[in-house]
């Protein structure tokens, strides 16, 4: 089958849905890939490169193809451009558009939504949320700093000292970690805030202070607990807000539900406290945004010199690795849907990723899917009632009542062996205990060598058969013959060999 | 005190026991380990005149004729085995070694019942001390082990050098023919010290043969470390059995030390795999076990080629690299050390972290490493680097998966629950050299293989790391002009 990658029709956008590494890969899997002459010139990639890498450029008739590659929504232009039996791919935000889902559907056509894949850790690979946040994240740390009017690291200099600046990032997905890594690593102090506790570990890994809020002082009421719990936790986390704002240069909200409107997290007045020349990073402004004053795509800076930027096409704004990992997550949803890898696309609904992406088949409305069981908790326990397995907690005084027994055994059976017997059991043990301290000593990088050791070492028992080779009977002496032969094969290799693996340890 | 020759060889076979002992000793520390073996060599020299002293003394000259020319083609066979062996062949070497020992004590033991039937004064001597039940229990107990030891040793050969199938041998109440073998052996033991006869003592050993036989045919290649340290053990338990036959103090206390290093070893392998002694030596895992995880989805995992892993290698500052019995049957040791070599040249700090039973032999990949001149202090036991996982940015997992399988740790009715692992994926990156996805010995599958921070490098672990290296070295090559050769 034939995939077009057209070229993207949104003001502003740079990035393309393939690279000539994706359509490489697409290639191996059986496909043929047309690419829109210059769709990739945005984002750096040329038509030479494409069609090094094996794929047709050409021109409108890419639109032809059986599938669409795309980043963005088709645009009523383009859906008017689909014939029935086509399928397209792309962000398609069907929760939103429904609009556009009828249009899809009366033109007959499969659509996949690459921003409905379903988020279970088997579909990260397809995530392009995941993928486009970690860039928009990233991006949104060097927005702040392009219009921050200082350094993000500390200095002292012969012209005096520099402080480093302080971020706060609230909302810690992968947009938030993503921002904490870089603001870190361009030398900052990182503060982040998110609501869910336990991502403290992650947000501490990736190098800043976890702000953490007190809600366990609220005495449980009768009615409505969970809902009071909420409405105090969204007050202490106002409070942490206020007071944090005042102190850091750099705010990077982050908390976006897609399909949702974003929550207010910083308000008006907060705002109004900050630091003149402080700069905001609302990562929310197209649903709304978390900050108050930010608009979509704009630079707004308010009364007391508070930097707002609300751009929303960060992860646009780096189109060259953007359209990589776009890509890269096309070419798992196509590793997904072409099991033969004869370059036939085949859509399995009964797969909960591909069935959740499903937007359209062939004309009929799939959206919106069956809700998909997200976090895999909920399996393992329904497993089995695992009961852990607890080690039989040992009786402390077991091991002297063992001891004890021992010893009475043998006290009691000692009368009646022979006098001879005595002394070799005596040797017997104490060579036992002897051994067992000594070899504990061993290094554990040296047990192969101690094996082959006490191969020779075992080979000892040459010395009884040394003993026997003249007693004068043919068949004892045989037998002793051989004895002596074959131990002499274990002391001589053993030691041999021990000196051999010993000769090869060497330090650095 | 008269000064005879049985007095002096009695006083050089406790020299001899005490050398033994330094031997050990000096084993402990990669620095004095070489004088351990001069020790062991001297000890052996000493115990070996000193009894050809008394041979000659008591028996006249002639037998030394015997003696030089059965040690002469002992010494030739035994050497050249021990100078043409490959490192990766070493368990085997050391399961033959120890059948030898089992053999030669079933022969002795033979030996000294023949001696007390044909000479009377041998059976006087034994019957004035009243020694005569002792000596046929010991006699008896000498063949019985020996035996045990002699065929299981030749079993585990036979499976770890692939001439026979390592899977379990699962015969039908295979539990209760160990019992009856051993039961039956008891009744014989009674008879035979009642009546010492060659027809029990025959039959016993016959039977001895089979259960040895019989008792590491049911046990699978991965418990082989276990198996071979047990069989170490035997080896001990025959000299000192030996020992006690023959009134030898000597053979005693290198038998009770060999015994209880064997017993030691075995012990820290099933601590390493959480598993009892028991449930090891009445077999393998997929038999008590079956099939647990299987049916967890774990989800896609993602691949990475080799130039792949060499960017991340080169880019990272802390490696480690995590062998298992895959790279001895891959002989992936040589580019691994080359590997090894070119990163650390380029300031990335490579070490090695070794799980307690990777391998087939308690500390074979430590002997792998060296032979292919690793230093042995960036080699790590388990406990040293565990904790060191999450500052390290690649780890190799090459040729493991059971020692390496998180599942150990999350899943409590996983089959390995409870099995100390290494903890690699702790570290940022995961780069596993595995041939297909197919699981381990446990029969578990790993969900190391589809955590988020893991890629999987398809192919033979060799070459796999040869086209690492060569994409290493061509990067930095570039300047120098031209390829350099990996060398083999």
């Amino acid at each position: 089958m034939r995939i077009g990658v057209p070229r993207e029709s949104k003001a502003g956008e740079r990035r393309v849905a393939a690279t000539p590494k994706t359509v490489e890969q697409i290639c191996k899997l059986g496909y043929e890939v047309a690419i829109e002459s210059g769709a990739g010139a945005g984002a750096a990639f040329a038509d030479d490169a494409f069609a090094a890498a094996g794929a047709q450029v050409v021109g409108p008739d890419v639109w032809d193809a059986d599938i669409i590659f795309k980043i963005n929504a088709p645009s009523e232009e383009e859906v008017g451009r689909l014939r029935a039996g086509q399928t397209i791919v792309s962000l398609l935000a069907p929760a939103l558009n429904p609009g556009l889902v009828e249009d899809l559907s009366a033109r007959g056509v499969t659509a996949l939504a690459m921003d409905a894949v379903p988020r279970i850790s088997r579909a990260q690979s397809l995530d392009v949320l995941s993928s486009m946040a970690n860039i928009g994240g990233y991006r949104a740390v060097i927005e702040a700093a392009n219009e921050f009017g200082s350094f993000f690291t500390g200095q002292v200099t012969a012209a005096g000292k520099v402080p480093p600046a302080k971020v706060l990032v609230i909302g810690a997905g992968v947009a938030g970690l993503a921002a904490i890594g870089t603001a870190n690593s361009l030398g900052a102090i990182v503060r982040a805030f998110d609501a869910r506790p336990e991502v403290a570990e992650q947000v501490e890994s990736m190098g800043a202070e976890f702000l953490r809020i007190d809600v366990e002082d609220t005495g449980p009421s009768a009615t409505g607990y969970a809902k009071e719990m909420g409405e105090d936790f969204n007050r202490k986390a106002a409070e942490l807000y206020a007071e944090q704002v005042k102190d850091v240069d750099i705010v990077i909200t982050t908390a976006l539900i897609p399909g949702r409107p974003a929550p207010r997290l910083i308000t008006e007045e907060m705002v109004a406290t900050m630091k003149r020349g402080s700069v905001v990073v609302d990562m929310a402004a197209s649903n709304g945004g978390n900050v108050a004053g930010s608009r979509a795509d704009e630079r707004v800076v308010t009364d007391n010199g508070v930097i707002i930027l609300g751009y929303t096409d960060l992860p646009g704004r780096l189109p060259t690795q953007a359209s990589q990992l776009f890509g890269t997550n096309l070419v798992n949803l196509l590793k997904l849907t072409t099991p033969e890898k004869d370059g036939q696309f085949v859509l399995d609904l009964e797969d909960v990723v591909q069935r959740g992406m499903s937007v359209t088949q062939r004309g009929e409305v799939l959206w919106p899917p069956p809700p998909v069981q997200v976090s895999a908790a909920p399996v393992a326990t329904a497993a089995a009632p695992i009961e852990p397995k607890v080690a039989k907690p040992k009786d402390p005084n077991r091991k002297f009542w063992l001891v004890g027994a021992g010893a009475a055994a043998f006290l009691l059976m000692a009368p009646f062996l022979p006098q001879t017997f005595l002394p070799q059991i005596t040797v017997f043990a104490l060579a036992i205990v002897i051994g067992y301290y000594v070899i504990g000593n061993v290094h554990h990088a040296l047990h192969t060598p101690l094996m082959s050791e006490t191969n020779a070492i075992s080979g000892v028992i040459v010395v009884g058969a040394l003993l026997q080779l003249g007693t004068g009977s043919t068949l004892i002496t045989v037998l002793a013959v051989i004895a002596v032969l074959i131990a002499s094969i274990n002391v001589f290799g053993g030691f041999m060999v021990t000196s051999r693996m010993l000769n090869m340890f060497r330090k650095a | 005190m008269e000064l005879t020759t049985p007095t002096l060889v009695t006083a050089a076979y406790l020299v001899t026991a005490l050398l033994f002992i330094l031997a050990f000793a000096g084993l402990s520390k990669h620095e004095t380990a070489k004088h351990g073996n001069y020790f062991g060599i001297a000890g052996m020299t000493v115990a070996i005149v000193s009894t050809i002293g008394l041979a000659i003394d008591r028996d006249g000259i002639e037998v030394i004729g015997y003696i030089l020319a059965a040690m002469a083609v002992g010494a030739l066979i035994g050497i050249w085995r021990a100078r043409s062996v490959e490192m990766t062949g070493m368990p085997e070497l050391i399961a033959l070694l120890h059948s030898f020992v089992g053999a030669a004590a079933v022969l002795v033991a033979y030996n000294s019942f023949f001696e007390a039937e044909e000479d009377p004064a041998v059976k006087a001597l034994y019957e004035a001390l009243g020694t005569t039940g002792i000596h046929n229990g010991e006699v008896f107990l000498g063949v019985f082990i020996g035996a045990v030891t002699l065929t299981g040793s030749i079993v585990a050969f036979l499976k770890l050098s692939a001439r026979m199938n390592s899977a379990p041998l699962v015969l039908p109440a295979r539990h209760w023919l160990n019992l009856a073998a051993v039961v039956v052996s008891l009744g014989l033991m009674v008879w035979f010290v009642i009546d010492p006869h060659l027809l029990p003592l025959a039959i016993m050993t016959v039977i001895a043969l089979a259960f040895g036989w019989h008792l590491v045919a049911s046990i699978g290649g991965g418990d082989m470390p276990v198996v071979i340290s047990m069989l170490n053990s035997y080896s001990g338990w025959a000299a000192a059995a030996t020992g006690f036959l023959l009134n030898n103090n000597l053979l005693i206390v290198a038998g009770a030390l060999v015994g209880s290093s064997g017993a030691y070893l075995s012990y820290i392998m099933c601590i390493g795999m959480n598993r009892s002694f028991i449930s090891v030596i009445a077999g393998g895992f997929g038999v008590e076990t079956g099939t647990v995880a299987s049916d967890v989805d774990y989800g896609e995992h993602r691949e990475v080629n080799a130039e792949g892993a060499a960017e991340l290698l080169t880019d990272a500052h802390e490696v480690i690299i995590t062998p298992g019995y895959g790279m001895a049957v891959a002989q992936a040791q040589y580019p691994v050390a080359e590997l090894t070599r070119s990163l650390r040249e380029r300031g990335v700090n490579v070490r090695f972290g070794i799980h307690p039973v990777a391998g087939r032999l308690p500390g074979h990949m430590n002997v792998l490493l060296a032979e292919a001149k690793v230093p042995y202090d960036i080699v790590l036991e388990m406990d040293e680097i565990n904790d060191d996982f999450p500052q390290t940015d690649v780890v190799l997992v090459i040729g493991a998966n059971d020692t390496v399988n998180p599942a150990a740790i999350d899943e409590p009715n996983s089959p390995i629950a409870g099995m100390p692992v290494l903890h690699v994926w702790e570290s940022k990156n995961v780069i596993v050299f595995k041939r297909s996805m197919a699981t381990g010995y446990a029969g578990v599958q790993n969900p190391l293989f589809f955590k988020e921070n893991t890629q999987m490098l398809f192919g033979d672990a060799k070459d796999r790391v040869e086209d690492i290296v060569r994409a290493i070295q061509s990067s930095t090559a570039v300047g120098a002009g031209g390829d350099r050769v990996v060398r083999h």
